[in-house]
């Protein structure tokens, strides 16, 4: 157990570090100048010049890239222009937005989890449960209605059932105010309210497929043989369905799940534009628009960080659910 | 059709009350013109179709057929296992004097894993893999003796772990099925099975997935527990050495019929029906000519949504038309074979058969 963790954890750095020399790479490569955005009026040629100076852009790639990383483990000194003292973990300050991106993610990072997590409870109750029970009544209405249900949401696409919640719950029926973040810790019910059209269109497209998906797992699994010993034994049906068939069937469902909200807590870009909310992943992508180089790297690695910590967890979960798998 | 005579005291009582138990003498399963019927989209499946038999206290019954005979859908049918939207179940099947078919699921579910119980052929596949053996043992005691506390159904099951010949059963308890070898697993599900002292067990197939080593040491087990609970014991195989070695009776099943059944004595050695001399002529003998060939049974096993006209064995059988059309226009009755109790479904006059046995299959030495 030990040994694993430490050795996911060795293979997790590993990976970061990869990612963040390619994320690296592939900016330099990009045939746009982060400076030629920063300064839209009477730029010269030798304004740009002393930017790129203060910005340390003219260094060599690799002295570049050590200073970032130095910057994350010690701090470093940025310099005037860009708040002075930068403070470990420092990841940068941003070309655009006059701002430490550590202060950035500080406030992006929230609205993301609002949005995915609560997204995630109500997709996987939702999902799991409906697959289940479909899984049960198999041949009835209620399972055509799932397995339509499941159709739909595999078909649509989020900005599509976006606009319409939007169009009906906001600008129609004005049940739901104009989607906004307000912090759960100011005021609970504004949070909920505001957001709670994503959580639905979220969870509505994501609950389809994990319907489908432990539908599956369960018919498969009320086939196997354990599940008629359990029976055999005289267990009534909530001991053979809810104690021995749905552990068995939840397996891969907890994989797939694990890995999702991994990267959906690495930004829901689409959500957050249709909904008009500004999180992790909008600010990921306005940052590249710009070519903020601090910011595209903290939202590329806090992305690969949380997309490696599922993957983590997942294991964990798959050993304590199965006596079988062997953490090593 | 397939109809049997061999408990002659007429139709078994149907008690409207529940808990009534068996008489004195009177068998402790009794299954009268069995019929299960699966509709499918190919077709209506007839795996069982009209099986007459009786099995009492402290005795076995072995049936025999290839897979597809309807063996295992037999034994399904008596633990109410099967699902009642998919089959349709029809006939008598008196447990203790309890009259099963019609009755209500949950009624039948207490009675199963307590009066009647039943051991599966794959104890790796039949164990739940994420929880311990223990676990699962004290789980079907608990479920039978609802005011049993946890310790009490632990060391229930430790002592039955122990009966079954487990070494160290204290520490197995703990253990997942994966921990288990394959005969150790097996004698685990057999504890599993006897945690609650059915007086019905059904043993399906319960050796072929084991070592032939470890096959004999779990037949050995289970004669010794019947025994000692003195329980009613149905075994299921396609292996005639392991009926002969442990069944009193004997019923030969094809194409969800019964073709023959009697004592194994009867059965065995002085065999009526084609099908089981196919059976026998099949497998090798100890006391028979060592260079003798093994005869396979040409053909296949018939399909049960369209099963031949006539006699269902007829494509197969090379007596079949000696008695002029009736092997494959009139399907053959059970009748009297000879001896008391001994019955066969063929068309074959007694004494023909008896002649045919002898010069063509006992002669080539391979029957027991």
């Amino acid at each position: 157990m030990t040994r694993f963790l430490v050795r996911r954890l060795l293979s997790a750095v590993l990976t970061l570090f990869a990612v963040s020399v390619l994320s690296f790479l592939m900016f330099f490569g990009l045939p746009k100048d982060p400076v030629s955005g920063m300064c839209p009026k009477n730029c010269n040629a030798e304004r740009l010049e002393r930017v790129r100076e203060e910005l340390g852009l003219r260094d060599p790639l690799p002295e570049q890239y050590a200073n970032y990383m130095k910057g994350i483990v010690t701090g470093r000194d940025l310099g005037s222009s860009q708040g002075g003292r930068c403070d470990a973990p420092c990841l940068g300050y941003s070309y655009v937005n006059s701002e430490a991106v550590t202060d950035t993610l500080a406030r992006v990072l929230p609205v993301t989890l609002s949005i995915v997590i609560p997204a995630a409870v109500l997709w996987l109750v939702l999902g799991v449960g409906l697959g289940i029970i479909s899984a049960l009544r198999r041949g009835t209405a209620l399972d055509r209605l799932a397995i339509g249900f499941s159709l739909a949401g595999a078909s649509l696409q989020l900005y599509f059932v976006g606009a319409v919640l939007l169009l009906i719950f906001t600008y129609n029926l004005r049940i739901t105010p104009v989607p906004s973040y307000t912090s759960i810790f100011d005021n609970p019910l504004k949070w909920a309210s505001g957001l709670v059209l994503a959580w639905v269109a979220l969870a509505f497209l994501f609950s389809a497929i994990y319907a489908r998906l432990s539908r599956a797992q369960m018919l498969e699994t009320l086939s196997e043989d354990f599940v008629r010993t359990a029976r055999a034994k005289g267990l009534a049906k909530p001991a053979v369905y809810g104690r021995h068939a749905l552990r068995a069937a939840i397996t891969p469902v907890v994989t797939i799940a694990g890995l999702d909200v991994g990267s959906a807590l690495g930004g829901t870009v689409i959500t957050e534009t249709t909904f008009g909310i500004q999180g992790l992943g909008r600010t990921a992508v306005d940052a590249v628009k710009a070519g903020d180089l601090p910011t595209i790297m903290a939202t590329v690695l806090i992305s690969a960080v949380f997309i490696v910590v599922a993957n983590i967890v997942v294991d964990l979960l798959y050993a304590a659910i199965d006596p079988r798998v062997r953490l090593r | 059709m397939g109809r049997s005579d061999s408990a002659p005291s007429g139709e078994p009582d149907r008690p409207e009350v529940p808990e009534q138990r068996a008489g004195e003498g009177q068998p402790y399963l009794r299954v009268n013109d069995l019929r299960v019927r699966f509709d499918t989209e190919d077709g209506v499946v007839r795996a069982v179709d009209g099986v007459s038999f009786a099995v009492e206290r402290g005795r076995t019954l072995g049936i025999v057929g290839e897979s597809g005979s309807g063996k295992s859908v037999t034994s399904l049918a008596i633990l109410g296992l099967h699902h009642t939207k998919r089959a349709t179940i029809t006939g008598e099947i008196s447990v203790g004097g309890r009259q099963l078919v019609g009755l209500p699921e949950e009624q039948v579910r207490r009675l199963r894993g307590r009066d009647m119980a039943m051991i599966f052929q794959d104890p790796l596949s039949a164990l739940h893999p994420y929880f311990t053996v223990g676990r699962q043992i004290a789980e079907a005691y608990r479920v039978h003796h609802p005011r049993a506390g946890k310790r009490e159904a632990r060391s229930r099951a430790v002592d039955m772990l122990g009966r079954v010949g487990i070494p160290q059963p204290a520490r197995r308890f703990d253990q997942y099925p994966h921990e288990f070898s394959g005969g150790m697993r097996q004698r685990a599900m057999i504890a599993m099975a006897l945690v609650n002292d059915p007086d019905l067990l059904i043993a399906d197939e319960p050796t072929t997935a084991l070592d032939v080593t470890v096959q004999a040491q779990i037949l050995d087990l289970l004669s010794d527990l019947q025994a000692e609970f003195r329980s009613a014991i149905i075994l299921i195989t396609h292996d005639l050495g392991v009926v002969s070695q442990v069944a009193d009776d004997v019923l030969v099943m094809y194409g969800g019929r019964a073709v023959e059944q009697g004592s194994v004595e009867q059965v065995l050695r002085r065999p009526q029906h084609p099908y089981t001399w196919g059976l026998l002529s099949s497998v090798p003998s100890l006391h028979g000519d060592a260079d003798a060939d093994l005869v396979p049974i040409k053909g296949n096993p018939p399909s049960l949504i369209n099963l031949p006209s006539g006699c269902a064995f007829h494509p197969r059988c090379r007596y079949a038309g000696r008695n002029g059309d009736r092997s494959f226009t009139e399907v053959p009755e059970l009748r009297p074979a000879g001896e008391a109790g001994h019955l066969a479904a063929c068309h074959l006059p007694v004494d023909e058969r008896t002649r045919l046995y002898q010069e063509d299959v006992a002669q080539v030495g391979v029957a027991q």
